[in-house]
């Protein structure tokens, strides 16, 4: 792993990150707090995203996993502390929402829905151009959809619908790409695929950030893992993350959710299971 | 009764069948674009709930000024934004979603208006605001209908790529700088600007229903947004001209008779329509999953 000096920590407190060179960092966050609503949901979380890089966030329901990414695509403002994006322009930033937030049976037609991904150079008038269609099309192809361009997108599968998605982004070009849920719910053989799609991304030196459930998707797939539960558990080298002290730990942060929290309590946090492992991995 | 005499004669004789029809034609362009966007943001009932709070508005103006149309139209017209502003920041500042900080408001809106109206109008003042007379539709009225309809048309041609991308994935739009917040509300103020408009032809309550019905028939028979425009389009124009046809023949008010018109398009649609429609779907299940 090119990365092995960077160890994971827990976080107890403000850290500062000297001993990592500027340029391994995509995305620095130095306590960062972020509240929905006027509710705290990411609390003093402070690190960063290795550059070219893939990163998952993973972390009980409630954890804050999809308030982060909003933040760092720019759609939540920090409520608290830093986010620095080191240079990178929004344009840059790709994102794809949950499933959810999307309206399935929107009567468009796969081919337009990929060029959604071209908003930035077309914008609310301008004209898309033959090139554009082209890479539409190869885009799709990418995503295993080839040919499918003149489909409405009510007649796509959810596991079709989600290539649809990947092609946009595969469209949008950007160096750094934020994935919500990318997998929740799809077959195993559109999985496959669409994580052969993102090992594509990082072999082309882009940062994939993403939020998953499956630890062995992550352990597979994701060289570095962030533990969030409101705050960070630890944040490192996956196989020294996903450990099961430090995902009961998340677990227990989680639980203790106070749904009428008016402020943020750094103290709020359960005591740390003191394991040795734990020690052995501080590094500060 | 030969055709002419059944499909044309009433505007050929009459001046008020043809301005009558004139103005429910310009009403229709308008309208059923609008009420296409409003399903498919999943906002039917915002309609239904803007025709309602533009009332107060429209009935201020006439305890003012009387049955005057240009008084009732900006009176609505602002009744009906103030909401529209109200309910968006409410939505934005507090975990109400948008459909009930929309109801909230126009709940106290409609009250108001049959308050005002009942207290210093009459009953028949109140029933003219609510279900309009579109045969006393006059050349102001005209030529006011007719520039709502090409208002609405010139504006959501160029907000229109905003607007269908935001109402498909608002968060996507927005994390691309795209700035849909303009074209949501643009569109949320020819909703009022369409329903003030209508307010005179078909009396507020009806009006809605030449944005919702055609636009929910369409669904069910194209798969792609123009389709979709143009079969709404083209029911409402069918709408407005049957339905006024009815009422003259019939002898029946014109403004529920455009409507049921559009109904019957709708219940045709439920039964026919090629994409969803029942007897699609029976059919094609016993063939299909037999």
């Amino acid at each position: 792993m090119s990365h092995a000096h960077h160890h994971a920590h827990d976080q107890h407190g403000h850290h500062g990150h000297s001993h990592v060179p500027a340029t391994d960092a995509a995305i620095r966050l130095d306590n960062l707090t972020l509240t929905y609503h006027r509710h705290p949901v990411v609390h003093h979380v402070s690190g960063h995203f290795l550059a070219g890089e893939a990163t998952a966030i993973v972390g009980p329901n409630g954890a804050g996993k999809s308030t982060l990414l909003k933040a760092l695509v720019g759609l939540l403002k920090p409520n608290h502390g830093q986010l620095d994006l080191g240079g990178l322009k929004p344009r840059d930033i790709a994102y794809l929402p949950q499933q959810a937030a999307i309206t399935r049976d929107f009567p468009l037609s796969v081919q337009d829905a990929v060029l959604l991904g071209a908003w930035r150079g077309a914008g609310w008038f301008g004209r898309i151009s033959r090139g554009l269609r082209q890479q539409a099309q190869d885009a799709l192809a990418r995503v295993g959809l080839a040919g499918l361009g003149e489909r409405p997108l009510d007649e796509l599968s959810a596991g079709q619908f989600q290539r649809v998605l990947f092609a946009r982004l595969l469209l949008q070009d950007a160096r750094v790409i934020l994935l919500d849920e990318p997998f929740t719910a799809l077959d195993a053989k559109t999985t496959a695929d669409l994580l052969a799609v993102v090992a594509g991304w990082r072999a082309e030196g882009r940062t994939v950030i993403a939020v998953l459930h499956d630890y062995e998707q992550v352990r597979s797939h994701f060289p570095q893992t962030l533990l969030l539960a409101k705050e960070c558990i630890a944040w490192g080298p996956t196989t020294e993350v996903l450990t099961p002290a430090r995902l009961a730990r998340a677990n227990g942060v989680a639980v203790s959710w106070d749904d009428d929290a008016p402020v943020c309590h750094r103290d709020s946090l359960p005591p740390p299971a003191d394991t040795p492992h734990d020690h052995a991995l501080h590094d500060h | 009764m030969t055709p002419y005499e059944l499909l044309w004669q009433p505007f050929a004789d009459f001046a008020f069948m043809r301005h009558a029809l004139v103005g429910c034609l310009a009403l229709a362009l308008g309208c059923a674009p609008i009420g296409l966007f409003l399903v498919l943001r999943r906002m039917s009932l915002v309609g239904d709930a803007m025709s309602h709070a533009i009332l107060p508005g429209a009935a201020i103006a006439f305890i003012v000024y009387g049955l005057s149309l240009t008084a009732m139209s900006i009176g609505g017209l602002i009744a009906g934004l103030v909401v529209v502003l109200a309910a968006g920041l409410v939505t934005r500042a507090t975990r109400l979603k948008e459909d009930a900080s929309f109801a909230a408001f126009y709940l106290v809106s409609l009250a108001s208006g049959v308050l005002l109206v009942s207290k210093w109008g009459s009953n028949v003042d109140l029933m003219h605001i609510l279900f309009g007379t579109v045969l006393a539709v006059d050349d102001t009225a005209l030529a006011f209908l007719a520039m709502v309809a090409s208002a609405t048309l010139l504006v959501l041609a160029g907000i229109y790529r905003a607007l269908v991308v935001e109402s498909f994935d608002p968060e996507f739009l927005q994390s691309m700088g795209g700035r849909g917040a303009w074209a949501h509300f643009a569109f949320l103020i020819l909703v009022v600007l369409n329903l003030v408009a209508g307010f005179q032809a078909l009396g507020t309550l009806m009006a809605v229903g030449l944005m919702m019905l055609p636009a929910a028939s369409a669904r069910l028979w194209a798969k792609e947004l123009p389709a979709l425009l143009g079969i709404a389009l083209l029911i409402a124009l069918l709408a407005a001209y049957v339905g006024l046809l009815l009422s003259y023949h019939a002898d029946l008010p014109s403004g529920p008779c455009i409507i049921l018109t559009a109904g019957i398009a709708y219940f045709i649609s439920l039964a026919a329509g090629t994409r969803g429609g029942m007897l699609r779907s029976w059919l094609g299940r016993a063939h299909l999953e037999a």
